[in-house]
Order: structure tokens, then sequence, then C-alpha cells
């Protein structure tokens, strides 16, 4: 069982999905899609935690990867709360419209 | 048999988590992060790790998921055109991409050329009873500090997107 499939697997899928979730955060300019690739980049650390768990036997990594999960869940209400009132107040969603900071 | 459903779901995932980065349509983005959170729960399965699966689906699925597509119908107007979202210019596009090969590159010499040391792989029957008893004993305080959290969170996120 899993003798074939080494944890240095899990761990290189782990940083391409991190890479493609920075691709998105840097390119893209709707908030929403930006908030989607921030949950690719957690998504990919949660699965390192969890390879790194069972390949060592060790619960530890599975608690820290449930305290994300919960970070993750308040982010997204907060985060959210804040677009939909952003979009309120300046009707769009386009990160480099939103430049009331600059002067 | 495993090798087959690693490269599976390392294959669903990879490629809907691209759809969702480089799609125009907003909607297809948000569909297709169901299938990275499916195939990242999937992939938990595969590493024996029955009760974080369980919980991605819950929490991403269930949660995460349905707070951005009411985000998505909330801040687009689905009858103009507007649905459509745009990336940058091509000077942050260069610039990004030499700031996301610096990380891919970092990050992969780094997972392969460390030395990790190597244990037999232990199947545990259920990881549901470990984790119950870490949760009660050695991180009791984190526990209640999450709680304290969601709740501070939840009503953070009302009184933001509340119509004054």
């Amino acid at each position: 069982m899993l003798e074939t499939i080494q944890m240095e697997y899990y761990l290189i899928l782990s940083a391409v999905l991190f890479t493609i979730g920075t691709i998105g955060v840097l390119t893209r300019r709707n908030a929403i899609i930006i908030f989607m690739s921030l949950e690719l980049m957690l998504n990919a650390v949660n699965l390192s935690l969890v390879a790194f768990s069972s390949y060592y036997g060790d619960s530890a990594g599975q608690i820290f990867v449930f305290f994300i999960m919960a970070l993750a869940a308040a982010e997204a209400a907060v985060g959210l709360a804040i677009i939909l009132s952003l979009f309120r107040l300046k009707k769009t969603v386009y990160v480099d419209e939103v430049n009331i900071f600059k002067w | 048999m495993e090798d087959l459903l690693f490269y599976l779901f390392a294959f669903v995932v990879i490629g809907s988590a691209s759809v969702v980065v480089l799609s125009k349509n907003i909607m297809y983005s948000a569909f297709s992060l169901l299938f990275t959170f499916f195939g990242v729960a999937g992939l938990y399965v595969l590493l024996f790790a029955d009760f974080v699966a369980l919980t991605q689906i819950m929490v991403y699925i269930g949660g995460i998921l349905v707070l951005i597509i009411f985000g998505v119908l909330l801040t687009t107007k689905i009858t103009g055109v507007d649905i459509k979202s745009g990336t940058t210019g091509k000077v942050q596009l260069i610039t990004a991409s030499v700031v996301v090969v610096i990380i891919a590159i970092s990050l992969i010499l780094l997972f392969t050329n460390v030395e990790w040391v190597n244990q037999e792989f232990v199947q545990p029957n259920t990881t549901i009873d470990s984790i119950g008893f870490a949760f009660m004993t050695k991180y009791l305080l984190p526990f209640e500090i999450a709680a304290v959290l969601l709740l501070i969170a939840l009503v953070g996120a009302t009184l933001i997107a509340r119509r004054k």
C-alpha cells in the first residue's frame, strides 16, 4: 500500500497548486477571482500538512488543517462582506478601479 | 491502483485550478473551484485522513463555495455583459510570471532536496479518535479561541454587509 507514491509527490502537487493560486492573485483584476485563488493557496498548504501528518503518523498536522479551515471560513465571510459593501459603494469589483487611497 | 487514483486526482486538481485562474467567465471559475475542492478531498482520502476529507467537503463546498457563488451573483450584473472578468496589463503579467516561476522553482527544489526522514506509512483505522482527544486535551485553548474567532467573524461580516 502506498509504497510507490512517495510523500514528495504530494508536496510537489501542493507546490504546483500554490503556484497556480499565486498566478491568480497576481494577474486577475476581479476581487472574487482573487478570493478564489486565495482559497486555492490555502488548500495547497492544507494538502502538504495532511501529507506530512499521514506519512509521519502524527495527527498534529490534521489539527492544524482544522484551524486553517476555521480561519478560511471566517476569512470568506468577512472578505465577501467587504467585497459586497465595496460593490455597493463603487459599483465595481475590479481591484484596479478602487483607488480611493491613491492620490 | 493507488498510483492511478493519485494521478487522476492530481490531474483533476491541477486542471480545474487552472480553469479557476485562467477562465474569462467568473461563473466557470466558481464551478471549477468545486472540482478542485473535490479533488483535494479525494487526495485526503488517499492519505487516510477521512475526517479531514469530510470536513473539506462540508466546509469548503457546503460553506465557502456557496458564499462565493452568492458573492458572484450579488456583485455582477447577470443581464449585462459584466460577467466577464479581465486580467491586468502586460507589465504586471511579465512581473507576475517572473515572481511565480521563482516561487515554483524554489518550492519544488526545497521539497525534493530536503532529506525527509523516511518512515513506514502507518495505516490508521480511523483518525477521529486521535483528533478528538487532541482537540479536547492538548489543543483545547486554540479550539476555544477558534470558536470565539468564528463568532466575531460572523458578527463582523453581518455588520459590514448590511444595508445602512
